[in-house]
């Protein structure tokens, strides 16, 4: 656990070698993402062993979620390196001639990335990606809620990649507050929007631009599906993107199903089946983080209105931490399992007259991280579409618009602010700096003083790129 | 314009429920609404013209042809290129999706944020509130402009006629002073823009934090101008002019990208002052060419700047203040010490230092140890000189052989980096800036993997590897059973 000065000296050698220039060479991010995938090649094993200790994520939920993820985006970051780096040539206009302008991407200097507890490795190193490829030193601050993960990043970072431009620190809150003292060039933060509130407010005293991504409650709106075979595939894809990451505890999983009422005995039938050819036993589902969350997800079926509305599972297990895929059917809106963002496995399942009372129902609430739509109407896709707001929206999929590198991952309003992933984790650590060069071939003394109304006319002409009329006017063929 | 903010803040509610419930109901997502407001801005404008050079001259004494330059040219031509742009910034982006992910189409398409708010500031009145409601209203959002209270006439100007050209149940002007930005911040909003001093911007976002809500802060800083010996007579004249016109002729100095102080080589240094004072007798002549000193605040704290002996000892041209008029003649002063104000703080006025060195590559280093300015310029044709610059060197912008038109340019961005802020506007950019990207991901049933499901066996695992690294040829090998 660092200390005060600790953390300083961290601060001060990452600026150290940020300032020595060498994290701006192409080499040196090629090796560091080269690094990163030796490191995911050849201690896998350990990090499957970590990501099981913190959360009981099988190996496979592992690798899907995380360590497939990260070799996908570091392999891609190498591969797209060249162009996210080079100089951007824009248009200039021809009264500006003889003259040249660009956009040139480079680094923001000394950046710190804040990642949470349940993708521990993923929201560490997708950022790490990016931070790295766009030539930053980075300083990670792992959740100490995953402790092994966290040792796992502190044990084997400095070995694979340059130790003294990619650090990681352990610790908790107090170690997140001190770090947020000094100044840093940018801070991504993954967390609660109570923490998030504190990191930007810690922020604001140096000016450090922070980017945050919250949580929400991603909505489902599960249309009547016709065909037996597309229903089923869209079950697989719900419960896939409810109990299958994480048991729930991630920002993109579904947190609640919008159902109209007389497709509600379909659903359910089908999602009961479902759960239980995915789930035949415990371990294919990872557990509840600790026994805070535990007793968090325990008291949200406290109230009896809710406790009542379970149609499904509910059994509790506090001593392994887990809680069985649960299903609620049409627990009251005004209760804290339909306002705080669930986290966990527990679905509620809310029914409407007709399905597209969703699209108010949506619009009514936060704007979430996701919005996913299982639906073949082609009018209720337009009007979700352009009527809702939120990170994403996927329509008759879940969870996998994560894995899609052209696809840039963020909140909007409450959900958070800020993109990554693919060229967006370049861009979030980069600093575009326009660059324009002029030459003394053409001097216009119209844009000087002493002023005189001719002066006005012609840079009139100008703004307006009418240079025929600029032309004939400087000649003085025209008043 | 009362001073009383807890009388106010009933009545920002009550305007920003408003303003909510407006975006709400859909109007501002019209591409047609959105270019009509657009041509209402050319049109106020334009048919505001004379106006808005009186309300210019009466907060800052700024010239017409000066105001027409920087702040109403400048304008008509950015809002038109918004008009232009918009149908191709407002289109959703068709991005790649991978094979594996096969039928699937994916976009990336731009929402408006909502109710945004916009605080402008005094020195450019019109332009620092115009440009980035131009943005705004051209990314569909409703807007609140907060415009300075020390440039009066502006913001008078702008509470009177911004209704009368724009949708006014969409877009508000709020007159005030700093309580009627704190009360403001009171609400959340999609997106706050400020431009200002770095001690506001870091109350803007202090406040902003309570409610998330994300901001972009420009941000003041010391532009540095590397003068490099040029090739001849004629070019070291242009530079002197373009070095002039980005001094004192930009609102006498009080501009976030003016020029600040000078980097020169002691030998050149002579001549470039020599040039300096005949090129501002040519363009300052008369009187009414320069903008004025804001206020009598800003001419103390200019004044100020001379009370260190050491520092009103290196003068070598002006330094004439009159209080009466609140104007200070141009001032240029040679190697005052590093430590003084006014080469430590923004000096925002008619002061112009000049740093001599040794050679002029030492420039890069002086640069280095200091914060990160809004702009960079550099006079100079030496290309391993000015690479060095871009390389070396970080800003908000670098603009080599002139200063200041960077501004005008619609296709770069323009904002600061570090201490000089975050968040880039102008052309594209100032669409961006107020706007969401959404991801839309569009998938169908033809094709269902099993391997992305529990129950979990080791064959699962060996596809999903295969499907990380796009390596179809295994991939499908393995799905037929042929390979694990």
């Amino acid at each position: 656990m660092a200390d005060a000065a600790a953390l300083g000296e961290t601060a001060r050698e990452l600026r150290e070698a940020y300032e020595s220039g060498r994290t701006r060479s192409v080499a040196w991010r090629q090796a560091q993402l080269r690094g990163l995938l030796r490191l995911l090649q050849e201690k896998e094993a350990e990090a499957f062993r970590a990501l099981h200790d913190d959360l009981g994520k099988h190996h496979a939920e592992a690798f899907r979620d995380e360590v497939g993820v990260l070799v996908k985006s570091a392999n891609a970051a190498l591969r797209e390196l060249g162009r996210w780096m080079a100089p951007e040539k824009v248009w200039v206009p021809l009264i500006a001639f003889p003259a040249s302008a660009q956009v040139v991407p480079e680094p923001l200097g000394v950046v710190l990335v804040f990642s949470c507890w349940n993708v521990p490795l993923g929201l560490s190193l997708e950022p790490l990606i990016g931070a790295v490829a766009a030539g930053n030193a980075v300083l990670l601050k792992p959740s100490e809620l995953a402790p092994s993960t966290a040792r796992f990043l502190g044990d084997n970072i400095g070995r694979y990649m340059d130790a003294a431009a990619v650090k990681v620190v352990q610790g908790g809150p107090e170690v997140g507050e001190q770090l947020m003292e000094h100044r840093w060039d940018k801070v991504l933060f993954t967390g609660s929007p109570r923490i998030a509130r504190m990191v930007m407010a810690a922020a604001s005293r140096h000016l450090t631009p922070v980017a945050l991504e919250l949580g929400g409650k991603c909505p489902c709106i599960f249309d009547s599906i016709a065909g037996a075979r597309d229903l089923r595939f869209a079950v697989n894809r719900v419960v896939g993107a409810k109990w299958s990451p994480c048991a729930g505890q991630a920002c993109i999983a579904i947190d609640y199903v919008l159902v109209e009422e007389r497709f509600l005995p379909t659903l359910l039938k089908m999602l009961k089946s479902t759960l239980k050819s995915f789930f035949p036993e415990a371990d294919h589902m990872a557990r509840i983080v600790n026994a805070r969350h535990f007793e968090r997800l325990r008291a949200l079926l406290k109230d009896t209105s809710v406790a009542a509305s379970v149609v499904h599972g509910g059994s509790m297990d506090a001593k392994n931490l887990y809680i069985e895929p649960t299903i609620l059917l049409n627990p009251p809106l005004d209760s804290a399992i339909m306002t705080e963002e669930i986290f966990g496995p527990l679905l509620p399942i809310i029914t409407v007259k007709k399905i597209e009372d969703s699209v108010a129902f949506v619009r009514a609430r936060p704007k979430p991280l996701a919005i996913y739509a299982f639906t073949g109407n082609a009018s209720l896709r337009r009007r979700i579409e352009e009527e809702t707001s939120s990170g994403s929206l996927v329509f008759n999929d879940a969870v996998v618009q994560y894995a899609i590198d052209a696809l840039p991952f963020g909140g909007v309003g409450e959900s958070g602010f800020g993109q990554y992933h693919g060229k967006y984790s370049f861009e979030m650590f980069s600093h575009r700096k326009a660059v324009m060069k002029r030459g003394y071939l053409i001097e216009l003394m119209l844009r000087y003083p002493p002023w005189d109304e001719s002066k006005v006319a012609l840079m009139r002409h100008l703004y307006r790129f009418d240079y025929f009329s600029f032309v004939l006017r400087f000649l003085g063929l025209r008043r | 314009m009362g001073s009383d903010g807890e009388e106010r803040a009933p009545e920002f509610g009550s305007m920003v429920g408003e303003l909510r419930e407006v975006y709400e109901s859909g109007r501002t997502r019209d591409m047609e609404w959105r270019r009509s407001q657009l041509r209402g801005l050319v049109r106020l404008l334009e048919e505001k013209e004379e106006d808005i050079f009186d309300a210019l001259r009466e907060d800052l004494g700024k010239p017409r042809g000066e105001a027409f330059r920087d702040e109403v040219g400048v304008l008509v031509k950015s809002v038109k290129d918004k008009l232009q742009n918009l149908g191709k910034w407002a289109a959703p982006e068709k991005v790649e999706t991978p094979l594996v992910a096969f039928p699937a189409s994916a976009f990336v398409v731009p929402e408006p944020l909502g109710v945004v708010l916009i605080f402008s500031c005094w020195n450019l009145p019109i332009g620092l509130a115009l440009e980035p409601l131009s943005g705004a209203l051209a990314a569909g959002n409703a807007v609140v402009v907060k415009p300075s209270e020390l440039a009066p006439s502006t913001a008078a100007f702008l509470a009177a006629n911004i209704p009368k050209y724009l949708d006014s149940k969409v877009v508000k002007v709020v007159e005030g002073g700093p309580e009627a930005g704190e009360t403001l911040m009171e609400h959340r909003w999609d997106k706050v823009l400020f431009t200002g001093s770095g001690r506001v911007g870091r109350i803007i976002m202090t406040k902003a934090a309570k409610h998330l809500t994300p901001v972009a802060l420009e941000l003041g800083s010391k532009c540095p101008c590397i003068v490099d010996w040029l090739d001849s007579q004629r070019d070291s004249q242009v530079a002197v002019n373009r070095i002039i016109g980005a001094k004192w002729s930009t609102c006498a100095g009080q501009a976030c990208i003016a020029i600040d102080y000078i980097l020169v080589e002691e030998e050149f240094a002579p001549i470039l002052i020599e040039l300096l004072k005949s090129t501002l007798k040519t363009f300052f002549a008369k009187p009414g060419h320069m903008a004025r000193v804001l206020n009598e605040r800003q001419f103390q704290r200019l004044g100020a700047l001379l009370d260190d002996p050491r520092v009103a000892s290196s003068v070598v041209h002006g330094g004439y203040f009159d209080p009466k008029t609140l104007s200070i003649e141009p001032t240029i002063l040679l190697n005052p010490p590093l430590d003084s104000d006014i080469m430590t703080e923004e000096i925002f006025g008619p002061l112009l230092p000049i740093i001599t060195v040794k050679k002029i590559e030492d420039s890069i280093r002086f640069l280095k140890s200091k914060p990160k300015p809004l702009a960079i310029y550099a006079f100079t044709t030496n290309e391993k000189l000015k690479r060095r610059i871009i390389e070396e060197t970080s800003s908000g912008s670098v603009t080599f052989n002139d200063a200041i038109v960077q501004y005008g340019l619609d296709s770069i961005p323009f904002g600061g980096v570090g201490h000089s802020g975050f968040g880039q506007y102008h052309g594209k950019y100032s669409f961006e800036m107020f706007s969401h990207k959404k991801a839309v991901l569009k998938r169908s049933f033809l094709i269902e993997f099993m391997f992305r499901y529990p129950p979990w066996d080791d064959g699962k695992l060996g596809m999903l590897r295969h499907v990380f690294r796009f390596d179809y040829v295994n991939l499908f090998l393995a799905l037929l059973g042929l390979r694990r």
